[in-house]
């Protein structure tokens, strides 16, 4: 440590001053360390990867037997479309663990003295994310692809398919944000994404038609949007769904509008109390 | 000439809940010079550290750095400051490296500008052979140097560190205190905050004493120590028995009622002469024959200070009122 080109020009320190990139800039320079992080520790990466594995094999194996589409047709076949939508759910959880750890490690406050805005900070998280959503939804393509799930239907309907798993995911970041910003610390998260987010994905068509289910928990089922994600996807991929009758709510007999209304709705009312929250979150 | 300010606050108040932080804290540091805020655990320094960086917000008063408006303008400030706040805070997933890089391309820096300026500051900080291991695995004194890497990656005009040499062994303190000196030989300005006297009187032209969110003292190192009553000497008597007499020696010799320590055997009081007042209690106790382990002259402790200052010691219960002496203003 001489301490001798580590220094400022003698004659001042105003050129050094670099014009600002902007916030794209910014944003992605924070998504390479948001990779990179992702890179480092590939037991976080479990909630992308060998989760979503675990529960096609787990259900295509172990309870598939037991469960009957009312319409007929392969069970796994079924299966994928609700796993697809609910390892997208799990995205949020994701955002919500990142923003936790810059907190408890203090990189927030690192962050907060550079001159980048806040929401670069935010953007590199989201885009980090939505790069990380890619993951499981490849990789259960290919999963999906050796038990025999196939796309039934037509190329444009597929990549609609899985634009509406990409949307998703967006509108699941910011819950994630809500959720990170709400929770004091990286074991909160844990347990809100435990005891609410994972409950929500079992209320659904993720495992079992709607149409089996009893009162209440149907009626949930049937409103709740990882339902309609799944039948949306199970539609887009000409996959087994359950037959729609003409009694059936509007989200079940329009599983795509009721999907993007919610996911409309999840980024207008909770992307500005995420940035709210997460603003308040990271202020003394 | 006038003076210029690279750091300017009057009437800083902060309160979180009922607790205030800062009572009305006004600063004024010139460019190009070294200004120390000494004060306890709970003085207010973290605080007066992280409203001038931009980090939080003051509920009343006004701030400049670097001319530039901490309130209205956070984004100039934040382009010409480096912070190295109490606990290091580099990314424990990435590598020394990788967190230079980063940092420099968000100080909006070029990729190959940032990636030369980080291995520049590795070389500097010795952390050239822990450059590409992950952070988590450092320890603690190379995370502090690395922390105080990354301060420097965009050549600030102002350096805020709070206790930096909290934790670090002797030998990287004394390396900090020669980059600090070189630094400010270059003209960057540096406010630092710190818990030891002797650190604020090696590194700073003005010390600035704070306790409980008020300034209770303000000058360089020699004003504060006249205040103080400058240099303490101490004795430390061989046989317990001998302890009163030596401290009615200390107290004739000195003026001063000398505080008693009965079970270190010791007597300390303040030295206004220094030396010819130390040679005297020498001379005092050798006539009345009392054996002594050890006779000496040593700096205040802060605690001193603070006894001086404020009638009592660090961190006694809520005492609002302003201290009685106050040293006349040297600075601002």
């Amino acid at each position: 440590m001489t301490a001798t080109t580590v220094l400022p020009p003698a004659e001042g320190t105003d050129h050094q001053l670099q014009p600002p990139r902007g916030i794209v800039h910014d944003t992605l320079v924070i998504t390479r360390r948001g990779l990179t992080h992702l890179k480092r520790q590939p037991e976080a990466l479990s909630d992308a990867t060998i989760q979503p594995i675990m529960f096609v094999v787990l259900f295509a194996y172990v309870f598939g037997g037991a469960i009957d589409i009312p319409g007929g047709g392969s069970y796994r076949e079924f299966l994928m479309g609700g796993i697809f939508a609910q390892t997208i759910v799990f995205t949020a959880f994701g955002v919500a663990l990142g923003l936790a750890n810059d907190r408890k490690n203090q990189v927030v406050d690192r962050f907060r003295s550079l001159p980048i805005s806040t929401g670069a900070v935010l953007g590199g998280h989201a885009v980090t994310n939505l790069l990380k959503s890619m993951l499981p939804i490849v990789l259960m393509s290919l999963c999906g692809l050796i038990i025999g799930w196939r796309i039934r239907g037509g190329l444009v309907d597929a990549v609609l398919g899985y634009a509406l798993l990409l949307a998703f995911a967006f509108a699941m970041i910011w819950v994630g944000v809500l959720l990170g910003s709400l929770v004091a610390t990286p074991e909160g998260v844990q347990g809100v994404a435990f005891g609410l987010l994972f409950p929500v994905t079992f209320m659904a068509s993720t495992f079992a038609p709607t149409a089996t289910m009893p009162g209440v928990v149907r009626v949930v089922a049937e409103w709740n949007p990882v339902t309609s994600v799944a039948n949306a996807v199970r539609v887009q991929f000409a996959n087994p769904n359950t037959p729609i009758e003409p009694g059936d709510p509007w989200p079940i007999q329009h599983p795509m509008a009721y999907s993007l209304l919610w996911i409309v709705g999840i980024v207008v009312v909770c992307a500005p109390l995420a940035i709210r929250a997460y603003r308040r979150s990271i202020s003394t | 000439m006038t003076t210029t300010y690279a750091v300017e606050a009057q009437g800083l108040v902060k309160r979180y809940g009922d607790n205030v932080a800062l009572a009305g804290i006004d600063l004024a540091v010139p460019t190009g010079t070294v200004t120390a805020v000494l004060g306890p655990n709970g003085a207010g320094k973290t605080t007066a550290v992280r409203i001038l960086a931009t980090l939080a917000v003051a509920d009343e008063g006004e701030a400049t750095v670097a001319g530039f408006d901490v309130r209205r303008q956070p984004n100039e400030v934040r382009r010409r400051i480096g912070l190295a706040a109490q606990d290091a805070t580099v990314d424990p997933l990435l590598t020394g490296r990788e967190n230079l890089v980063m940092l420099g391309e968000l100080h909006q820096a070029s990729r190959r500008a940032a990636r030369h300026r980080a291995g520049e500051l590795l070389g500097e900080f010795s952390l050239d052979e822990a450059a590409d291991r992950v952070v988590s695995g450092y320890s603690g004194g190379m995370r502090r140097r690395l922390d105080l890497a990354a301060t420097l990656v965009a050549r600030p005009e102002v350096l805020f560190l709070d206790e930096p040499t909290t934790g670090l062994d002797p030998r990287a303190r004394a390396e900090l205190w020669t980059v600090l000196d070189t630094l400010v030989e270059r003209g960057t300005t540096v406010v630092l905050t710190t818990q030891y006297l002797d650190e604020a009187e090696r590194l700073a032209e003005d010390i600035v004493v704070i306790d409980h969110g008020r300034v209770i003292a303000r000058g360089d190192a020699r004003a504060l120590k006249r205040e103080v009553g400058s240099d303490q000497v101490q004795i430390v008597v061989v046989d317990p028995a001998h302890l009163d007499q030596a401290t009615r020696i200390l107290a004739r010799v000195t003026g001063s009622p000398p505080s008693v320590d009965i079970p270190a055997r010791s007597a300390t009081a303040p030295a206004s002469g220094n030396v010819e007042t130390l040679m005297a209690v020498a001379g005092a106790l050798s006539e009345a024959r009392i054996a002594v382990d050890d006779l000496s002259l040593r700096q205040p402790t802060l605690d001193e200070v603070f006894l001086a200052l404020t009638g009592s010691a660090p961190d006694p219960p809520a005492d609002d009122q302003v201290p009685a002496h106050h040293v006349p203003e040297t600075i601002a």
